[in-house]
C-alpha cells in the first residue's frame, strides 16, 4: 500500500497511544469490564437461580402417613417452603392469583388407601408460572421428591408396589404461563448486547473526544492519515470486545453451567463480523455527533431498538410485523441467533453462515456512509 | 522545490462558514528565514487563515503554495514539514511529556526519535517533567512543550497560533530567542499574537479585521503609514489629574486616541493641526508635554476603527 496512505509505523503509534490512554481512563476501563460483568450478575441471577424454599400451600383431603411423609420430603428438598395447610380449592385459587403462594399441592381424599391398593392415586402440583424462570426448577424436581418420598415408605411394607411403575401419578400444572422461554437464551443473548452497547458507545466516544479536546485538529495537522488514525484507534477496542466476550464465556460455563454444545472457536471467530459491524456504526456516529454527550446519546438511540428489538428482549416471532422488519436489519439480531445456535443446538460452521451475511451486508453499508461522511478537514 | 524564495505565496483565500465571510481575499507573501508577525483583533479570521495554509481546511476560493507545494491539491505532502502549533492546547492531556513527544516522533517517522526526543526534552527546559502528565503542567510549560513537540521533525515552516498567550516575560523572551534561532537556521516561522512587544519582534507583519487584511509590512512601515501625530504627556506635579486631563482631550475633535502607559498620556490624532489645536487648549504647567512617534499598537488601533467605520 502507499506509504503515504498507510504506513505500520504510525498506524502502530496510535495503537500504542491508544492503549495508554485507556489504561489512563480509569473509569472507562472499570465500565468496560463492570458492564459485563454487571450484567451478567443481573441476568444470570434472573437465569438459573434455582430459587428455594417458595411458599407453597397444601391441600389435603388425606390424614396418611404417605400423604405426611410427601409433605416432609417436599419441606426437605428446600424447593418449598410449606406455608399453610388450607381447606378449599377456592382458597387455593385465591392464594395462587393473589401470588400469597408460588405453588399449591392438592393432595386427594383416600390417597394413602389408594397407593397401598395400588391404585396410582394423583397427586397435583399447581404452579405460578408467571415467573417461569422462577419455578421451573421446582416443577421439575417434584415429581422426583414425591417418588422418592414414597419408595422409602413403602419398602418393606408393600415392596412389590414400589418397584416398577411409579406408586402415584404426578401431575403439574404450570398456571399464567404454560411454555416457559428458556432461560439459557439469556446469557449467550447477553454476549451481543454488552458488544453492542460498549463497542458503538466506546468507539463514537474515543473519536469525538480527540475533535472536543482540540487533539485531532493537531493530529491532522501532521502525516497521519484519517484511516491510521481511525484504525489505530478501533482496534484497542476488539481487544477490549474479546476480553469482554470471554468474561461472559467464562461466568455461563462456570457461574451458571449453560450447557455450551458448540464451539466457543467458533462464535469467538463469527464474531469479528459483528464486532466489525458495531466498530463501523460507532465511527460513523463519530462523524454525526459534534460533542461526546451527543456521542452518547446517539449511541443509546442505536442500542435501545437493538436491545428491543433483537429478540433478546422479546421472543421475536412474538412480535408485531414492523418491529420484526427493523429487528431483522439490526446485527445484533442476526447474532443473538448465531450464538444461541452455536451455543445451545451445538451448530457449525455451515448451519452458521446464513447469519453472517446479514451482518456483514449492514457493516458494509454502514461503512459507506462512514467513508462518505468522513472529513479529512476540519469543516 | 521551485527556485523561489517565498515558503508562503497565497493569494485571494477566501473562506465563509455559512453566510459569514471570516477570510476574504487574503494575499500573504512570506520569504524563507522570516518571522511573519499575523494581527488583528478577537475573530477577525487569523486562526482560520492558518488553518488554509496547513490544509486542515478548504479555502471556498484563492489558491497558493505553501513550501512550494499546492494548498489545496497536495496538502499530505506539505504536512510533514510544517510544525503547527494550535491556539487551543492541542496535545494529549492524559499522556506524559515523554509520551506526547515520543507519539509526535513516531508519527513523523524520525530516523532517530530517541535522541530527538532527548534533545528536545534538554532544550525546553522540560526534562525535570518528562514523567508528568501533560495536563497537570502550568499554562506556560504547556506552550512549551506544544513548541518543543511541533519543532521536533525540524519542519521548514512554523505555523504559532497565539504561541505565548498566558506565558511569564522570562518564557516569552526564552521563547522568541528560539524562535530567531530557528529561523536563522532558515525556519519560517508564521506566528499570531495579540502582544505589541512581540509584533515588534517580527521581521514583518499583516494586520487583519473582519476578514480583510489592512495593511502589512515591517513594524516601522505600519507606524509610519499609520499618519498618526502623537505627543506624550506626563504629570509634572504630585496633584496633577492625569485621568481628568486624559478625559478632557478625549473630547476635543482633533484628538482621535489616548491611550494611558502607567504614568503618561498618548495624545494622537490623525490632522496634525487639529491635534496641535487640542494640545495647545490644555497645555499648563502641571504636565510635561513632549512629541513622540506613534506605536504599533496606535497604529493598529487606527487601522481597526478605519475598518469599522467602511
Ligand atoms: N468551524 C467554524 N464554524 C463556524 N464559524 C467559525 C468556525 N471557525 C471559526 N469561525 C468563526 O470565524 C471567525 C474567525 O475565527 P478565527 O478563530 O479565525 O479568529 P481569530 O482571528 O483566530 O480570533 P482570536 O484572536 O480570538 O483567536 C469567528 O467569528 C469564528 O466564530
Ligand atoms: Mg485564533
Amino acid at each position: 500500500m502507499n506509504a503515504r496512505l498507510f504506513s505500520p509505523g504510525r498506524f502502530l503509534a496510535v495503537v500504542a497511544k491508544e492503549f495508554v490512554q485507556m489504561r489512563r481512563d480509569r473509569l472507562t476501563f472499570a465500565m468496560m469490564i463492570g458492564i459485563p460483568l454487571l450484567q451478567v450478575v443481573l441476568f444470570g441471577y434472573a437465569i438459573n437461580t434455582d430459587p428455594r424454599r417458595l411458599p407453597t400451600a397444601v391441600l389435603s383431603a388425606d390424614n396418611s402417613e404417605f400423604s405426611r411423609s410427601v409433605v416432609s420430603a417436599m419441606q426437605t428438598s428446600t424447593y418449598f417452603k410449606i406455608t399453610r395447610q388450607i381447606g378449599s380449592r377456592d382458597e387455593a385459587r385465591r392464594l395462587l392469583q393473589g401470588g400469597e403462594v408460588q405453588f399449591v399441592v392438592t393432595i386427594p381424599e383416600n390417597f394413602g388407601r389408594d397407593l397401598m391398593r395400588g391404585e396410582r392415586p394423583e397427586i397435583l402440583l399447581e404452579a405460578d408460572a408467571t415467573d417461569p424462570v422462577a419455578t421451573a426448577g421446582s416443577t421439575a424436581g417434584f415429581k422426583e421428591i414425591v417418588n422418592r418420598a414414597l419408595a422409602r415408605e413403602l419398602k418393606g411394607v408393600l415392596g412389590d408396589l414400589a418397584s416398577g411403575q411409579d406408586p402415584v401419578d404426578v401431575r403439574v400444572h404450570s398456571e399464567y404461563n404454560p411454555e416457559a422461554v428458556s432461560q439459557y437464551n439469556i446469557v449467550p443473548g447477553l454476549m451481543g448486547v454488552v458488544l453492542t452497547m460498549t463497542l458503538v458507545m466506546i468507539t463514537a466516544l474515543a473519536i469525538t473526544r480527540e475533535r472536543e479536546r482540540g487533539t485531532m485538529e493537531h493530529l491532522l495537522s501532521t502525516p497521519v492519515t484519517p484511516l491510521e488514525v481511525t484504525l489505530g484507534k478501533i482496534i484497542p477496542y476488539i481487544v477490549v470486545g474479546y476480553v469482554q466476550m470471554l468474561l461472559i464465556v467464562c461466568a455461563a460455563r462456570f457461574l451458571f453451567d449453560v450447557p455450551i454444545q458448540g464451539s466457543v472457536v467458533l462464535v469467538f471467530v463469527l464474531a469479528s463480523v459483528f464486532i466489525a459491524a458495531n466498530l463501523s456504526v460507532g465511527v460513523t456516529f463519530s462523524t454525526v455527533a459534534r460533542n461526546q454527550l451527543q456521542a452518547v446519546q446517539v449511541s443509546v438511540f442505536f442500542f435501545l431498538p437493538s436491545l428491543l428489538l433483537s429478540g433478546f428482549m422479546f421472543p421475536f416471532r412474538g412480535m408485531p410485523q414492523w418491529a420484526q422488519c427493523v429487528g431483522s436489519l439490526l446485527p445484533l439480531t442476526h447474532f443473538l441467533r448465531l450464538v444461541r445456535g452455536i451455543v445451545l443446538k451445538g451448530n457449525g460452521l455451515a448451519e452458521s453462515l446464513s447469519h453472517v451475511w446479514p451482518m456483514v451486508l449492514f457493516w458494509l453499508v454502514v461503512v459507506a456512509v462512514g467513508l462518505k461522511r468522513y472529513k479529512r478537514t476540519l469543516d | 522545490m521551485p527556485g523561489n524564495d517565498l515558503v508562503i505565496d497565497v493569494r485571494g483565500l477566501t473562506k465563509s462558514f455559512g453566510r459569514k465571510t471570516v477570510v476574504r481575499d487574503l494575499d500573504m507573501q512570506v520569504r524563507r528565514g522570516e518571522i511573519f508577525g499575523f494581527l488583528g483583533p478577537n475573530g477577525s479570521g487569523k486562526t482560520t487563515s492558518i488553518r488554509m495554509l496547513c490544509g486542515l481546511l478548504r479555502p471556498d476560493s484563492g489558491a497558493g503554495l505553501c513550501l512550494g507545494y499546492d494548498i489545496i491539491a497536495q496538502s499530505e505532502r506539505i504536512k510533514p514539514h510544517v510544525g503547527y502549533m494550535t491556539q487551543r492546547f492541542s496535545l494529549y492531556e492524559d499522556l506524559t511529556v515523554l509520551e506526547n513527544l515520543r507519539f509526535a516522533a513516531r508519527l513523523y517517522g524520525l530516523k532517530s526519535p530517541e535522541a530527538d526526543v532527548q534533545g528536545a526534552l534538554e532544550r525546553y527546559g522540560l526534562t525535570p517533567f518528562s514523567r508528568h502528565l501533560a495536563g497537570n503542567l502550568s499554562g506556560g510549560w504547556k506552550q512549551r512543550l506544544s513548541l518543543a513537540e511541533c519543532t521536533l521533525h525540524r519542519p521548514r515552516l512554523l505555523l504559532l497560533d497565539e504561541p505565548t498567550a498566558g506565558v511569564d516575560p522570562g518564557a516569552r523572551r526564552d521563547f522568541w530567542d528560539q524562535v530567531h534561532g530557528l529561523a536563522a537556521e532558515g525556519v519560517t516561522a508564521l506566528i499570531s499574537t495579540h502582544y505589541m512587544d512581540e509584533a515588534e519582534r517580527c521581521h514583518r507583519l499583516a494586520y487583519i479585521a473582519y476578514g480583510d487584511v489592512l495593511a502589512s509590512g515591517t513594524a516601522q512601515d505600519l507606524v509610519s503609514g499609520s499618519g498618526l501625530f502623537t505627543w506624550s504627556v506626563s504629570a509634572a506635579r504630585p496633584d496633577a489629574d492625569l485621568h481628568g486631563l486624559g478625559e478632557a482631550l478625549k473630547r476635543e475633535p482633533g484628538v482621535d486616541q489616548v491611550v494611558i502607559f502607567g504614568n503618561a498620556l498618548h495624545v494622537s490624532g490623525l490632522d496634525e493641526s487639529g491635534l496641535e489645536a487640542a494640545v495647545a487648549a490644555h497645555r499648563t504647567e502641571a504636565f510635561v508635554w513632549t512629541r513622540t512617534g506613534p506605536g504599533l499598537e496606535e497604529a493598529f488601533i487606527n487601522l481597526m476603527r478605519g475598518a469599522r467605520l467602511e
